[in-house]
């Protein structure tokens, strides 16, 4: 009996997520329909999540196989959705454990410290449980010691990575009412930082007509589908028909191969998607509830394209600057013995249309488009970086891709290896 | 019952406060309605009586056939509350 407990219903991911949102849901005092429908939607959520994790590998395999005849060096394309899905089969109980006490320190931490902020961005709170479950796992703990840490390590990037934007975003926002919780930190504070130095917020991005055509980029489908359709072409011809067509395409046509592939890879991260979505949708809800009740003054940490209506311009801006570092820095990669990162536009879109607001904010046009392109410089050498350090997560072609996951890693990592 | 549905680039993570946002505002003006979230992708295909997101990216569904809804701050419940009040 009790090893079906603990290990049957305690040791599967997905009933331990549902079994969390069991709980939230009973402590909103919803109706049966609600607690029924919302409990086994997180379960679903999950094993959604899985049968991405499923599409997603067998199209980066064929892409690791393809760069690595074309090019004799390993090709890596960062992409959360991707890197979280395949560790869930290897450390889906620890990152679960790990975002819901995480949650809960979190809470702690608003209420008795001075960092008053709730992070509610809870796709990257799963993210950043995934990787401090896949880098202490690597370092040796295990068990009650690794979800312990983890927990407290999750709590703390939930309030300090806020805190540290915060003098920033009352500038772009005029107002002290929300902050901003997305694990791109590091790329928004340097870009900043840099806004500060290099630029003057007088000459707003905003004073100057950017073409709107660009919009659709922010339809991560769209922007997964055309970037790894360009990639793969790419690879492809430079891997040769002979080599795809014998090893893995089973004898067609080695573009049209890639292009399905291309669109494969894009599917499967549209199904993580989706399962993200489901799995927290009552999460957030449940913790935000009681974060309002035990922290009563506190600022919500939101996602990162809220501060996207700020600065339109610097949007489009941004993402531009940030994605051109990372195509510069591809070619540099190899020269200090790293893994070629391959620039996402989801990742560069994102975190560089961010930055290009923060640099903005405090150094205009100059700020947006220095601040970005540093942004896309440290996305691309950080998971690098990152890699080694990820034991056998490391192998598969895929990498955490916002900044502070690579930067918590490499941190632990190091911290780690100072007492072994 | 009115359906809105609220869109980011992701479906993740602004569009799912401002759905928390949106319930807030329609609980204090004492009206009922449907809210959901999803990713610009899925909101194209999915009828929806209101569209609501960011000034910035929901002016891509704006098709002269939806209902839309575009914020200029997402957490300021007064003007999601203004917008709706004569959509509903």
């Amino acid at each position: 009996m009790l090893d079906l407990i603990m290990r049957d219903i305690l040791g599967t991911p997905a009933i331990l997520v549902g079994l969390f949102a069991l709980i939230g849901l009973m402590l909103q005092k919803k109706d049966v329909a609600s607690v029924v429908s919302g409990t086994l939607k997180t379960i679903m959520g999950f094993v959604i999540i899985g049968a991405g994790a499923g599409v997603i590998i067998a199209a980066l395999d064929i892409f690791g196989r393809m760069f690595d005849e074309a090019f004799s060096i390993r090709g890596v394309i960062p992409n959360n959705e991707a890197i979280v899905a395949v560790a869930q089969d290897a450390f889906g109980v620890e990152t679960a454990m790990i975002m819901v006490f995480g949650m809960i320190m979190n809470i702690v931490l608003a209420r008795f410290t001075p960092f008053k902020y709730i992070f509610l961005t809870g796709h990257h709170t799963l993210f950043m449980a995934s990787l401090l479950a896949a880098i202490l796992s690597v370092s040796g703990l295990d068990g009650v010691v690794l979800v312990a840490v983890g927990s407290v390590l999750l709590g703390l990037c939930m309030v300090l990575f806020p805190a540290l934007l915060q003098p920033f975003v009352r500038q772009i926002t005029g107002s002290d009412d929300f902050a901003v919780g997305h694990f791109g930190s590091l790329g928004y504070f340097v870009s900043g930082t840099i806004g500060k130095y290099a630029g003057n917020k007088e000459h707003s991005t905003e004073q100057i007509k950017v073409p709107k055509q660009l919009g659709f980029l922010r339809d991560t489908s769209v922007a997964v589908s055309l970037t790894m359709t360009l990639l793969f072409v790419v690879v492809a011809l430079f891997a040769g028909p002979a080599f795809i067509e014998s090893e893995l395409s089973g004898g067609s046509n080695y573009i049209v191969f890639s292009v399905i592939q291309a669109i494969t890879f894009a599917a499967g991260v549209y199904i993580v998607l989706a399962g993200v979505r489901m799995l927290i949708a009552e999460i957030v809800p449940a913790f935000k509830g009681i974060a309002d009740k035990m922290v009563p003054n506190a600022k919500p940490a939101l996602d990162c394209p809220t501060v996207f209506p700020f600065a339109p311009n610097a949007v489009i801006i941004g993402f531009l600057a940030s994605f051109t570092a990372g195509l510069i820095a591809m070619f540099f990669l190899p020269l200090f013995g790293l893994a070629v990162i391959v620039p996402g536009l989801v990742p560069h879109f994102f975190t560089g249309a961010t930055a290009g607001v923060f640099g903005n904010a405090t150094g205009g046009r100059r700020g947006a488009l220095l601040g970005a392109f540093a942004n896309g410089l440290l996305i691309s050498f950080l998971p690098a970086l990152l890699l080694p350090l990820l034991g056998n997560l490391g192998f598969e072609s895929t990498t955490f891709g916002d900044s502070d996951f690579a930067l918590v890693g490499i941190l632990i990592s190091w911290i780690v290896s100072l007492f072994t | 019952m009115k359906k809105i549905l609220v869109v980011c680039g992701n479906g993740l993570g602004s569009s799912f406060i401002m759905e928390l946002n949106v319930k807030k505002a329609l609980e204090q003006m004492g009206k009922e309605a449907e809210v959901s979230h999803t990713d610009i992708a899925t909101a194209r295909t999915e009828p929806a009586d209101i569209y609501l997101g960011a000034k910035d990216i929901i002016t891509t569904l704006d098709d002269g056939t939806r209902t839309i809804v575009a914020l200029e701050n997402v957490m300021d419940i007064e003007q999601i509350k203004a917008q709706l009040s004569d959509k509903l």
